[in-house]
């Protein structure tokens, strides 16, 4: 396979993959739902004719066993149940792992185990699930006559005729042969076109959903008949039971002759399958698209140039003064805004991307601890930009797991406790002003503080007899190695890896909070602010100097009033805002500026996390959308910014992190009456 | 004066070098660190970030630091940390790649003139002399010759990597540890008794 062709199966595939594991883990919850089971069929099957097509035997080989199974449980003749799901999930993983690396081990296992499921003797490898649960062939039915013709720019497309009569011999086809008659003479043979057709003789028991899948990919400009024989030699054109032709939709409901065949919830209408399955979002016409991250990247610092650009273009417009320049001008601002709004935009992505392995997760720990746990995901809608997303799933997989080995009951605990056997993990995520929290909570027996303060005295992380917050002691589960040692078994699990949580969340500015509630759960709150992403800031100047606020930390704004506008003696700085003390903060000082401010001085409100705080601008210049920019490794030592921003005019502003901003003008402020 | 050329922490020294003026000085780095050089462009002050790097720059919609090697090497630097407004017209920014933090990073230096990309020879490198030099030792990798003039070859590995270790520029005088001449110090090593 060429790199292309490569990138084209990837991309093909992969899509699938997850599409298919979703449906399995929905399928758990609702095995009875048609829709799912006709989606994992149709995900199985085109997988395996994605995988032949390319040539990757081995991943249509694998799964045809898992077609066969769900084919048996599409018609009727079986069941879904947990192991089933279980088994085709891993069959999943191992598709997964065959695209990665061809030859990836295991397969043969878990055949073995679907083998076993299904009742039968692993080995028997040949369509031993075709007759899996198939209905007896209605007495008196005969053999199936098909008859068709693929289009003739098949082979053009890539299609592989040898690969249906395969398929169909698999079925059991016998009487193959090759429709001649619509191979034109030699001069006007044009040899890249398909000519033949064929008829096909297949065992009466064969279903046949089953022998209309064989087609699967070949549906546009298909010829085909198919009908049974009766007993009777068949005619030459025999009156098709049912016909198909993408002209004339298919005449429904089975004439006299007609066995009454197994009745799925959406008959395959022939003709148009591709809407018959409109349920199965892998059969549409896919919505999305998949790009690489880089691209992405590239488009946006191309936009940031534009930006750039465009400024300069309207400065020299400006002087030029020429009004049809003007008018054109103005229609690349506009252009160029929207063209960063939207740009910006395809960078959020929904935490939805990613509670999809939190599911699986899930679901794999229940049948590892033998737990019964539900998994609700609330908000999965709230958008962050697509590389916190990304670094988010590795600590939230470390909470859940934690929440489920330790914070979840035994069933039997549970029942003990009143409680449903049940334990749920919930997963919640919203916007919280200039943050975006994500909760895990579970309903389990929540933290045992006692253990964990011992152990933190033991481990030196508290004091001999220090009575701290509950907010303070469930912090230092986040502390590096903070257990260890497995002797307080509740605990143990969840230092592992904890730290590891804490790292990455520093590492994108967050908080950490935990509450707890004896017998009634724990809650991990992460509080990220929307760093790496887009925000709408409020720009404004201090002492010549252009800085931007997150707007959603923003109150209100209020004047400073002149008695205030000098620092005076007093160390105390409080403004009476509707007669509640709000202290402030002037940003002359914290931002060590030249210069003395002039009249009318604004106060900027925000929320911090110790209640409202003033802070002291000389100018509102205005909201905008800020791309927030990471600042360099060597302003990691700056923590007053969370990043900066390029501004229209190319000029860059940073960005004021508030609540290091209120913790140091704090901190400056007890300095100073220390002093 | 030994002939060998040194080519400490990965530097190519035999490649081609940028050439350009700082605080009248004559320095050089290599030209395959160098990304592009612009003109100066409005400077964005970092409060409460060292002299080093006090300023962000915006190099084609990436926000870049701006250092400023006037601090490390310890010149004389009359305007602060901007670019130096009485040679505004010749005033550039080297825009380089380096690695920061086992990151490449893109990272402004400003230089008051910058002359020309060129071949040092390699016997035009030689090694930092013991005396004669008031730079601190460990962050000049070598020294040449060129159209004349001494030129200086920063070792911008070294001085980055101690800024980030918190060793340089987070005082506004670098620590005295290159005066000193450590044993311990890279560049020192050879010279240490011509010192004494």
């Amino acid at each position: 396979m060429d790199a292309e062709t490569l990138a084209v199966f990837r991309a093909e595939t992969e899509g699938l993959v997850e599409t298919l594991e979703e449906r399995l883990l929905a399928l758990q919850a609702t095995p009875e739902d048609r829709e799912l089971i006709d989606g994992v069929f149709r995900d199985l099957h085109t997988l395996k004719g994605t995988g032949a097509m390319f040539g990757r035997e081995d991943i249509a080989g694998f799964l045809h066993d898992f077609e066969s199974a769900f084919e048996a449980v599409r018609s009727g003749a079986a069941e879904v149940d947990a192991p089933l799901v279980a088994i085709s999930l891993r069959a999943r993983d191992h598709v997964a792992a065959l695209l990665e690396a061809e030859g990836a081990p295991g397969g043969e296992a878990i055949l073995a185990d679907l083998a076993r499921h299904l009742g039968k003797e692993a080995g028997a490898e040949e369509g031993f699930a075709l007759d899996l649960g198939e209905p007896p062939p209605a007495a008196g039915a005969g053999p199936w006559q098909l008859t068709f013709k693929l289009p003739a720019d098949t082979l053009v497309l890539g299609g592989k005729p040898e690969l249906v009569l395969a398929e169909l011999r698999e079925l059991g086809a016998t009487r193959l042969r090759a429709r001649i008659r619509d191979v034109p003479p030699l001069p006007l043979l044009d040899a890249a076109e398909l000519h033949l057709g064929w008829e096909v003789e297949l065992p009466a028991e064969v279903s046949e959903d089953a022998i209309r899948d064989v087609f699967l990919f070949h549906e546009q400009g298909l010829e085909l008949t198919l009908a049974r024989a009766e007993g009777a030699p068949p005619p030459a054109q025999p009156a098709p039971e049912t016909s198909i032709s993408p002209a004339e939709p298919a005449p429904e409901g089975p004439t006299a002759a007609a066995q009454p065949r197994p009745a799925p919830a959406a008959p395959p209408s022939a003709a148009e399958p591709r809407d018959a399955s409109a349920a199965a979002p892998a059969a549409k016409p896919s919505a999305h698209m998949r790009v690489p991250a880089e691209r992405l990247d590239d488009m946006m610092d191309r936009v940031g140039e534009l930006v750039l650009a465009e400024a300069r273009l309207v400065d020299i417009v400006a002087r030029s003064g020429d009004p049809s320049l003007v008018a054109v001008t103005e229609d690349i601002q506009r252009l160029t805004a929207a063209m960063r709004d939207t740009t910006m935009s395809i960078r959020m992505t929904p935490i939805s991307t990613i509670t999809g392995r939190f599911r699986r997760l899930v679901h794999d720990l229940t049948s590892k601890l033998g737990k019964r746990i539900a998994f609700v995901a609330e908000g999965e809608e709230t958008e962050l930009d697509k590389t916190v997303v990304e670094r988010l799933t590795e600590p939230l997989m470390h909470i859940i797991r934690n929440a489920a080995d330790h914070g979840l009951e035994e069933p039997s605990g549970r029942a003990a406790a009143g409680k449903e056997e049940t334990g749920t993990i919930t997963l919640s995520a919203r916007y919280s002003g200039a943050e975006v929290l994500i909760s895990l909570s579970d309903d389990g027996r929540g933290l045992n503080r006692e253990a964990i303060r011992a152990r933190a005295t033991a481990r030196g992380l508290l004091g001999e007899g220090a009575e701290p917050a509950d907010e303070e002691l469930f912090g230092l589960i986040f502390a590096p190695g903070f257990s260890t040692a497995a002797e307080v078994t509740e605990l143990s699990g969840r230092g592992v890896g904890m730290d590891v949580v804490k790292r990455t969340i520093d590492g994108l500015r967050g908080a950490i909070e935990v509450t707890s509630r004896p017998g009634e759960g724990t809650s991990v709150t992460l509080r990220l602010p929307l760093t790496l992403a887009i925000i709408d800031g409020l720009l404004i100047e201090v002492a010549g100097e252009r800085f931007v606020l997150p707007l959603a930390a923003v109150d209100e704004i209020v004047e400073l009033p002149e008695a205030l506008a000098e620092p005076g003696a007093r160390g105390n700085a409080f403004l009476d805002i509707r007669d509640s003390l709000v202290p402030f903060l002037r940003l002359r000082q914290l931002l060590q500026s030249s210069g003395v401010p002039g009249p009318h001085q604004k106060v900027i409100v925000v929320t911090s996390a110790d209640g409202r705080v003033g802070l002291v601008v000389d100018r509102i210049i205005g909201s905008n959308q800020t791309v927030i920019k990471q600042l360099s490794p060597l302003h990691a030592g700056v923590k007053t910014f969370s990043g900066a921003t390029i501004l229209g005019d190319g000029a860059v502003a940073l960005i004021l992190d508030v609540p290091q901003l209120v913790a140091r003008g704090r901190l400056e402020a007890d300095g100073r009456e220390a002093a | 004066m030994s002939k060998h050329t040194p080519a400490r922490h990965g530097m190519d020294l035999a490649g081609d070098m940028v050439t350009f003026r700082l605080s009248g000085e004559v320095l050089a780095v290599p030209a395959a660190q160098l990304r592009e050089v612009l003109e100066p462009v409005q400077t964005t002050r970092v409060p409460g970030a060292p002299q080093f790097v006090s300023g962000l720059v915006n190099v084609r919609g990436s926000v870049v630091p701006l250092a400023d090697l006037r601090v490390p090497l310890r010149m004389p630097h009359p305007g602060g940390a901007e670019v130096s407004r009485d040679a505004a017209d010749d005033a550039r920014i080297l825009v380089l790649e380096l690695p920061l933090a086992g990151q490449a990073s893109v990272v402004g230096v400003l230089a008051d003139s910058v002359h020309e990309v060129t071949r040092l020879a390699p016997e035009a490198l030689e090694e930092i002399p013991a005396v004669g030099t008031r730079w601190p030792p460990r962050y000049v990798a070598a020294l040449g010759r060129w159209a004349g003039e001494f030129v200086t070859i920063p070792d911008l590995p070294a001085i980055f990597a101690d800024f980030l270790a918190g060793e340089a520029g987070n005082s506004h005088r670098p620590g005295e540890a290159g005066n000193s001449h450590r044993p311990g110090a890279p560049a020192a090593g050879p010279h240490t008794d011509a010192e004494g």
